[in-house]
């Protein structure tokens, strides 16, 4: 083991462990309210991160699987009378849901690809909200109200923080998983260049079709985390379009395709969402410097915090490494940038290893 | 059967603001490779600009649109000028999409602020009020909707000359077809970029105008046009200005048909048949073949 693996592994189990004991160390509830909102976008831009940051098609169409997620525990709530902690035991059954919606749209929209992909998940997005809105089973407008819980207030949060944390953590194992298997290069292949990845024998459609479907797993489960953490789930709410965009800007920000960026992403974006919309109280202010904000990362870091320091890391390393060289002297400028930039070209050109050079994730 | 013939009629005249719209939407493509999701949100905006000219400053929105075309052209070329341009690499694609939705973000902030978000309509005394129709063949069709349905015929065909009687016209064209081509060959490349970006948010200025004397709209009235002219794009093929024109004129009469008997459902076969085209042509009905993945 590198000296680097050592602190990547012991970094992410540090996280995990700050991550579990976070409620017992904050027990106010405004606090873990907090804690619960992130952990479910964590998990919903990591596992978004494993089909679009993967395979380069962005989805604006993972709020079905929310949606559908959040209503089916809801519908299965109601009608199988289940309550308290019961309805937890729905979350797996939610996600298969999610998995069995996936398979059909990813059928449909993977037939085309890049702007064509992404206004065909839109699409299909319109249509799961119009039948919130239509049928009969999903109550309408009004949506639906999850049963009163007698928890105890003061610790009311932490069995939605833990489920949330569960699916979170493992959404992120899995996302790591893909990435080092033989399925994570192919997705990535097509990523880099899909007719190239066919002509080399990469079953395009069965690696597209099966990312798209785990990805729609945790996003379907989090999504009956969220309504029965929220109370109510209506149409405009479960299938809200703002949730797919909000998704896309935490792994944009955090580092597209790699496994901590959206999760890192999403620590950033939600608490401080949450805190701007208790502050800030006219909505509208709060419209304009979430569009600004957005701005400025996407044209100051367009590829992300991770990769932009694990480049800037790379870059550091390399120099220390040749002022410190064998013949103990600083080389001259000139030689010295020569010797770093392969490295730096690397990791910001279009090459497959782009993503792996760029370390960290 | 008189309210299905009906029904065509609203389709075609209300189909071809939407074709408007979409145009400016696809011409924006077919340059840039980008798809403006701002483009819903921009027609609001004109929608706005033209409502308070005829509130504040008692101007008759036709005649208004002297004003509110330039002022949404030159916000078009900033836009591109500030943050398109500067999009580069592998993920412009997906870039392009989040830049223009945070441009969106901050114009239905800023709506909200200058205007709430209690909906208005643009009125036009002699054009929107229930008697001012025209009744022909057995159809009645409001005063504003013809208005609407001759702006958009005089814009596209403006369009269509610009594309295909001027110089400008063919780098444009030439940009459309190889953008590395065309800059060897001395086009200014990042110029066509800009006046088409502009040409194309410009067109929102007479498409907003009568969707506000249409609909009552709010700054939230974006988000459905976006996804309406989303369709309307990628139903005709991207990039394809009559491809543009059809899918329109096919969307909102198909809505309006389903719209006689089943009014919950209508929009819902509006998407369905957005699904279903493209799934028997990837490329919509009048797409080019297919692009090479990035």
């Amino acid at each position: 083991m590198t000296t680097a693996r050592v602190w990547q592994w012991s970094g992410s189990l540090l996280l995990l462990a700050a991550a579990a004991v976070f409620p017992l160390a904050f027990t106010n509830p405004a606090i873990t309210n907090y804690g619960v909102y992130t952990l479910i976008f964590v998990a919903a831009a990591s596992a978004w991160n494993i089909f679009s940051g993967y395979s380069g098609y962005i989805s604006l169409g993972h709020a079905v699987f929310f949606g559908s997620g959040a209503y089916f525990t809801g519908i299965a709530t109601r009608d199988w009378h289940y309550t308290g902690s019961q309805v937890f035991a729905l979350l797996p059954l939610a996600g298969l849901v999610g998995a069995i919606l996936a398979v059909p749209f990813g059928l449909l929209a993977l037939q085309v690809r890049r702007h064509t992909f992404v206004v065909m998940t839109i699409a299909v997005f319109f249509i799961f909200q119009l039948m919130a809105y239509n049928l009969a089973t999903t109550g309408g407008t009004s949506g639906l109200l999850a049963p009163t819980i007698n928890y105890n207030a003061a610790t009311y949060n932490n069995p939605f923080y833990y489920a949330a944390f569960a699916i979170a953590a493992g959404t992120i194992t899995l996302s790591w998983l893909i990435r080092r298997s033989r399925f994570g290069l192919q997705l990535r292949a097509i990523r880099d260049d899909e007719d190239r990845a066919r002509g080399l024998g990469v079953r395009a459609m069965q690696v597209k079709l099966s990312s798209f479907v785990i990805s729609a797993v945790p996003v379907a489960m989090i999504g009956g985390v969220w309504w029965y953490y929220t109370t109510l789930v209506d149409p405009s709410s479960g299938f809200d379009p703002l949730f797919d965009v909000a998704v896309a800007l935490m792994a944009f920000l955090g580092g597209l395709g790699t496994v901590a960026g959206p999760a890192l992403g999403a620590l950033i974006i939600e608490p401080a969402e949450l805190y701007f919309q208790q502050q800030v109280s006219s909505g509208y202010i709060f419209l304009i410097l979430y569009g600004a904000l957005f701005l400025v990362v996407i044209l100051i870091m367009p590829r992300g915090i991770l990769p932009t320091a694990g480049e800037l890391i790379t870059k550091w390393l390399t120099r220390r490494k040749n002022g410190t060289g064998p013949t103990g002297q600083r080389p001259p400028v000139g030689a010295s940038s020569s010797e770093v930039d392969p490295t730096t070209d690397d990791s910001q050109g279009q090459s497959p290893r782009a993503s792996t050079a760029s370390g960290l994730a | 059967m008189a309210r299905f013939l009906q029904a065509v009629a609203d389709g075609i005249s209300g189909g071809a603001v939407y074709a408007l719209m979409a145009a400016g939407l696809t011409l924006i493509f077919g340059v840039l490779d980008i798809i403006n999701i701002a483009q819903g949100i921009l027609v609001v905006l004109a929608a706005y600009l033209s409502y308070a000219l005829s509130v504040h400053l008692q101007l008759d929105p036709l005649l208004g649109l002297v004003i509110t075309v330039p002022v949404m052209f030159v916000l078009g070329v900033i836009i591109q000028w500030a943050f398109i341009r500067r999009l580069r690499g592998r993920e412009r694609t997906a870039m392009s999409l989040l830049v223009c939705y945070a441009v969106a973000v901050i114009i239905e902030g800023a709506l909200y602020a200058e205007f709430g978000g209690t909906p208005v309509t643009i009125h036009m005394s002699y054009a929107t009020s229930p008697t001012a129709q025209v009744h022909v063949l057995g159809f009645y069709l409001g005063y504003i909707y013809l208005i609407g349905f001759g702006l958009a015929v005089v814009a596209i065909a403006g369009i269509y000359l610009l594309l295909y009687r001027t110089k400008f016209g063919r780098s444009i064209r030439a940009t459309t077809q190889d953008a590395v081509a065309a800059r060897l060959i001395g086009i200014n490349v990042d110029r066509v970029a800009a006046v088409t970006f502009g040409i194309g948010v410009a067109v929102t200025a007479a498409g907003g105008m009568v969707f506000g004397a249409t609909n009552a709209f709010n700054p939230d009235s974006g988000y459905d046009l976006i996804s309406r002219l989303l369709s309307i794009v990628i139903l005709g093929g991207l990039g394809s200005i009559g491809g543009a024109l059809v899918a329109a004129m096919f969307m909102v009469t198909l809505e309006e048909i389903v719209n006689i008997w089943q009014p919950t459902w209508a929009v819902v076969v509006y998407y369905a048949a957005l699904v279903i085209v493209l799934f028997l042509r990837p490329n919509g009905l009048f797409g080019k073949k297919a692009v090479r993945a990035q």
